[in-house]
């Protein structure tokens, strides 16, 4: 199912990049997303062409530094309507199918 | 036979001293009921947004100024992307290339070798949620996701499971010192992997590594490590390859399982967390921390022998347990010779405490009380068997010494008048031993002093009962 | 009539006394009732909820209460969390969930007193330019039923404009505000990153997310900003810098002004009635007094392929929550967690958030992370510096919002780039951080709104809405309405 790790420098490989974002594609789905997205990687190669060496990655919009909170405790939610929400639920947890470790 | 040399490196995750989670302001109590200190930070509802913790922050930082790391003036969070069910976002907040503390050590000496054990770096992240299993499905509690971690990684310093021992000892120690962590094994507060690799004496390069994951005793580590170390040498010995890898520690039959998970893409693609801006500490707020920090275990036994003349070995058994010190130093104070204090911990404190299997913390004597008791002593108000008398009360049933050796009498008695009636009584009754004392029998003396503190029920000044027996038996 | 009326003039009759939050909600829901079924800009309307909130905001009201929103509803795109109401993002992977809490924006419009009427239609988790991405159906048009409203918050956009609400919020991560307020021809605002806090504002990509007020004329979008700006704790990405009073930078005459034109910008490729809207659009500002000088911002031509790595990327990592665990569709049937996350992901996302997922994961996978991301983060600074540049040189920058009007309905859906090719001239402003105004300049031959966008610098805002506010008075595009729907 999930392909080897080698991606050719110009085509993604489709399946295991869905793979890692935990996503299974139908045939079609592959088919359609590797054309689509060979397309708009090829777009980005343009980017090659920009001389950005000595400039500095943007990671925020902000010039913001030193966020923090105190450390004080207040009351979250109510486990009844956090387990409402969940799909599945027992009395106390959220259930999922049996994790394999 | 090829020898062959050991090298271990250890990730530590230690659990951090703070009353709310990491980037959310839920309870980090331990032991409550499942999913009740959550919230949608800590779940990863949408749209919910992660808030630094200052005191988490400070915490790490106090460490790293503990183990003399240096501070990095500019640290960022970033996410590590991996999809499993004990982790609410998917993504894990913590910190790739900018951590907040760089480099540092811990000394460790193992058979009386004196080694320092090289810190990488240590950085902060968040924990993830418990997840329980059942026989047809699988549980999670997200009580402990995003309760605050600091990860410290070591340099491949350690050359033996002994070593590696010794590290996590004196890291704990150092921790419990800095007041950062309740370093508390039983409640996972320190939990670590293990990275150990083998090569043969003469190759410079070293062995290829294994990874024995989430080990939370200190003696899991020590046997994992003795079994892995003899698993590789087997390998490596019949010809075999070592190959890089994930194990399991099976603490039951005492070995390690490669983990076959069923799919092993690892990428972890880190980017920096847009949500959390960087972090540049002020150089001000940095020294205003390090103002605070206690002293390390080192500093404060060289402390005990200068300030107090203990003599060394006190002076290590008392710093070894930071809380053992403190009580210590709380009872030297107000005691004017703080070795009879440290006689008196090394000996009854200490046997006590071994024997209730229980720490100082939860001694029923307190310092003050303890200082008295020995105060009483050193100042020939009680002798030294009314004194294990007093503190066996103390013990059982609490109170002061000065009123308990009140309420029951049992002041020594050093009037001269009073001894003096005793010693001619004893002069009295014993004319055959007094023979036997004149004619040189040593032991003689001894009984006839006995008979007087027997008969002043133990509180005579014994020696002023002695002068005076020798006085009189001399004329 | 009241729904067709501007949050102003509803405040002013409630104010007044002339009318009842009760009456206005009523006339919302008629008109939502007579139309939404052919244009599909809500996907719920709590009518009960709704009428409820505008009796006690009468009451409220009658006790001597105030409040800048009191009883005024407004429209909330799908993608904020309001307290105990759904919050599917447009997508079936959040059927099911309802939100514990309200996002600050929400609070802070709650504390105003605003009721919450319903919640619009969107692209999926907001990846899209056209609101086709909709798991629940698409909008139309009101314009032209047979075209997009845009997107991804065309169902405010459209609401808005189809006199279905008053107001309307949207989010903005490279125009989704902007954009669709120019096809339906309504006031479309994206602040300054940071201005108003992004909690519980469900990421999309969050260093460019920002939520953004759709209204029917400038002086309400910047009500509905003053009353939402401002630093948040819960956000550590807010700005805390004061919020000024935005109502007095609105002025009917632009003198003293510059106003930029980037070169960039009009070299071709516009759609013909779109470039001359400008023109005339140019010519409006210069009569009211503004200066018009050319600027440059010649990382322009990058700002596509800048913004579809960047964005891709940290939604990959955002979308990563949606596993069908803690809340939400599960899929059923499966094996193993593992199995679950991939099935529930299949079946609960559509086409273009799987691409974008996939896209994202690549770029940041190993190998490519610095090739592609890091890369593209590096000309985002360049972006970033050719607007701080531009701006040296004047107060703001005019430009079209779209190359084009509303296209029509599955037109641009079969090739994606050609859609991300519509976002060049609102993606720059996202990257660098600063803020951008739609505002309606007229129509095409096919009587297809066609909006003006104003930039700004970071917390640049009453420039642009002075800017904005002149050129509606001056000009009252925004008073057109569409015809009833056919």
């Amino acid at each position: 199912m999930v392909d080897d790790k080698t991606q050719s420098a110009k085509k993604m490989n489709v399946r295991y990049v869905a793979n890692l974002a935990r996503l299974s594609l139908t045939e079609d789905e592959a088919v359609q997303f590797q054309g689509q997205l060979d397309h708009i990687v090829e777009y980005f190669n343009q980017l090659r062409a920009l001389d950005v060496e000595s400039v500095e990655p943007m990671a925020h919009a902000t010039p913001v530094q030193n966020v923090f909170r105190e450390d004080v405790v207040r009351p979250g939610l109510d486990r009844n309507f956090v387990l409402k929400n969940a799909p599945e639920h027992s009395s106390e947890l959220i259930m999922v199918p049996t994790i394999v470790e | 036979m090829t020898a062959y040399y050991v090298t271990i490196g250890l990730e530590v995750h230690v659990q951090l001293k703070t009353h709310s989670k990491m980037f959310c302001a839920c309870s980090t109590d331990f032991g409550q009921s499942p999913n009740t200190q959550v919230c949608p930070v800590c779940l990863g509802y949408p749209g919910s947004l992660p808030v630094m913790n200052r005191a988490a922050i400070r915490l790490t930082v106090m460490s790293g100024l503990m183990l003399g790391c240096r501070i990095n003036p500019y640290s960022k969070f970033d996410r590590k992307n991996y999809f499993y069910p004990d982790m609410p976002k998917n993504y894990q907040i913590t910190q790739c290339d900018k951590p907040l503390c760089l480099g540092g050590g811990v000394d460790i000496e193992v058979n009386g070798k004196s080694r320092r054990i090289g810190i990488t770096r240590i950085h902060q992240e968040e924990d993830v949620a418990k997840n329980l299993h059942y026989a047809k499905w699988s549980g999670i509690d997200y009580n402990r996701a995003g309760v605050p971690l600091m990860e410290i990684v070591s340099e491949p310093d350690m050359e033996s499971p002994e070593e590696a021992f010794a590290y996590l000892l004196a890291l704990r120690q150092i921790l419990l010192y800095a007041g950062v962590s309740d370093c508390n094994l039983e409640e996972g507060n320190m939990r670590c992997d293990v990275n150990v690799s083998i090569r043969p004496e003469g190759q410079k390069e070293l062995g290829t590594k294994a990874e024995i994951k989430n080990m939370n005793t200190f003696k899991g580590v020590f046997a994992a490590l003795q079994y892995e170390i003899a698993r590789q040498t087997e390998v490596v010995s019949s010809g075999g390859k070592i190959v890089q890898e994930t194990r399991r520690w099976d603490a039951d039959s005492g070995q390690t399982f490669s983990m076959r998970t069923k799919e092993d893409a690892h990428d972890y693609r880190y980017f920096p967390e847009p949500d959390l801006m960087p972090v540049a500490l002020p150089e001000a707020l940095v020294a205003e921390w390090a103002a605070s920090l206690p002293e390390l275990p080192a500093q404060r036994r060289e402390r005990f022998v200068r300030d107090y003349g203990l003599p060394e070995y006190d002076a290590q058994v008392l710093a070894a347990d930071k809380a053992v010190g403190d009580y210590f130093e709380l009872a030297a104070r107000r005691c004017p010779n703080p070795k009879a204090v440290s006689n008196w911990m090394m000996s009854d404190v200490m046997r006590t405490l071994s024997e209730k299997d229980i720490s100082i913390t939860a001694f029923s004597i307190p310092p003050e009380a303890l200082a008295e008791l020995v105060g009483l002593t050193e100042a020939k108000a009680i002798n030294s068997n009314t004194a294990r008398e007093v503190f066996s009360i103390m013990l059982t049933e609490g109170g002061r010494a000065g009123e308990i050796v009140t309420a029951r009498g049992l002041a020594q008695v050093s009037d001269a008048g009073a001894i003096e009636k005793v010693v001619d009584q004893v002069i009295a009754e014993n004319a055959k031993v007094i023979e036997d004392f004149r004619s040189g029998k040593a032991a003689a003396f001894k009984f006839l002093v006995g008979q007087v503190m027997r008969l002043s029920k133990g509180k005579a000044n014994p020696q002023m009962a002695g002068d005076m027996l020798q006085r009189k038996l001399s004329n | 009539m009241l729904n067709t009326l501007s949050l102003h003039e509803v405040i002013a009759l409630l104010e007044r006394r002339e009318c009842r939050s009760q009456d206005v909600v009523q006339a919302v829901l008629e008109a939502i009732g007579q139309k939404d079924g052919r244009l599909h800009g809500y996907l719920m309307v709590n009518a009960e909820e709704a009428l409820a909130q505008a009796k006690m905001a009468d009451e409220a009201r009658a006790a001597g209460h105030k409040g800048r929103l009191l009883g005024v509803p407004i429209a909330i795109k799908d993608v904020l969390n309001v307290k105990g109401q759904p919050c599917t993002c447009g997508s079936k992977i959040l059927k099911g969930y309802t939100s514990p809490y309200d996002a600050t924006a929400i609070a802070r419009l709650r504390a105003e007193g605003a009721v919450f009427l319903g919640r619009t239609n969107m692209d999926e988790f907001a990846m899209g330019s056209s609101t086709e991405n909709s798991a629940y159906g698409i909008t139309r048009n009101p314009w032209n039923p047979d075209c997009v409203p845009g997107g991804s918050s065309g169902g405010s956009a459209a609401v808005v404009a189809a006199d279905e609400a008053i107001a309307a919020l949207g989010s903005d991560t490279g125009g989704s505000v902007r954009q669709p307020a120019s096809f339906c021809g309504c006031v479309g605002l994206k602040p300054t990153y940071g201005r108003i806090s992004r909690y519980g504002l469900t990421a999309y990509a969050s260093s460019l997310d920002q939520i953004g007020p759709m209204t029917k004329t400038v002086a309400d979008a910047a009500l509905l900003l003053q009353v939402m700006a401002g630093g948040d704790p819960a956000d550590s990405s807010s700005l805390s810098a004061p919020v000024p009073d935005y109502k007095a930078a609105l002025r009917k005459d632009l003198k003293g002004m510059t106003l930029g034109l980037p070169r960039e910008y009009f070299v071709g490729g516009l759609h013909v009635d779109v470039e001359r809207r400008l023109q005339e659009a140019i010519e409006v500002c210069r009569g009211l007094g503004a200066r018009i000088v050319e600027v440059t911002l010649p990382r322009s031509r990058e700002a596509i392929a800048t913004y579809y790595i960047i964005a891709p990327a940290e939604a990959s990592a955002n979308l990563s929550r949606f596993d069908g665990v803690r809340y939400g569709f599960r899929a059923t049937g499966a094996e193993d967690p593992i199995d679950l996350y991939k099935k529930t992901r299949a079946q609960g996302f559509g086409p273009e958030v799987k691409r974008r997922i996939i896209l994202g994961t690549y770029v940041l996978s190993s190998g490519y992370y610095d090739a592609f991301y890091v890369r593209a983060q590096k000309v985002r600074t360049l972006i970033r510096r050719d607007f701080e540049e531009a701006f040296k040189a004047c107060d703001a920058i005019l430009s079209p919002v779209a190359p084009t009007p509303a296209y029509r309905i599955g037109e641009n859906s079969a090739d994606p780039l050609q859609m991300y090719l519509g976002d060049i001239f609102t993606v720059p402003v996202n990257l660098a951080g600063i803020c951008g105004l739609s505002v309606p300049c007229g129509f095409t031959a096919e009587k297809l709104p066609v909006g003006l966008q104003v930039m700004g610098p970071a917390l640049g805002e009453e420039a642009i809405l002075r800017v904005g506010y002149a050129y509606e008075q001056a000009t009252q595009w925004h008073q057109q309405r569409p015809g009833s729907l056919s």
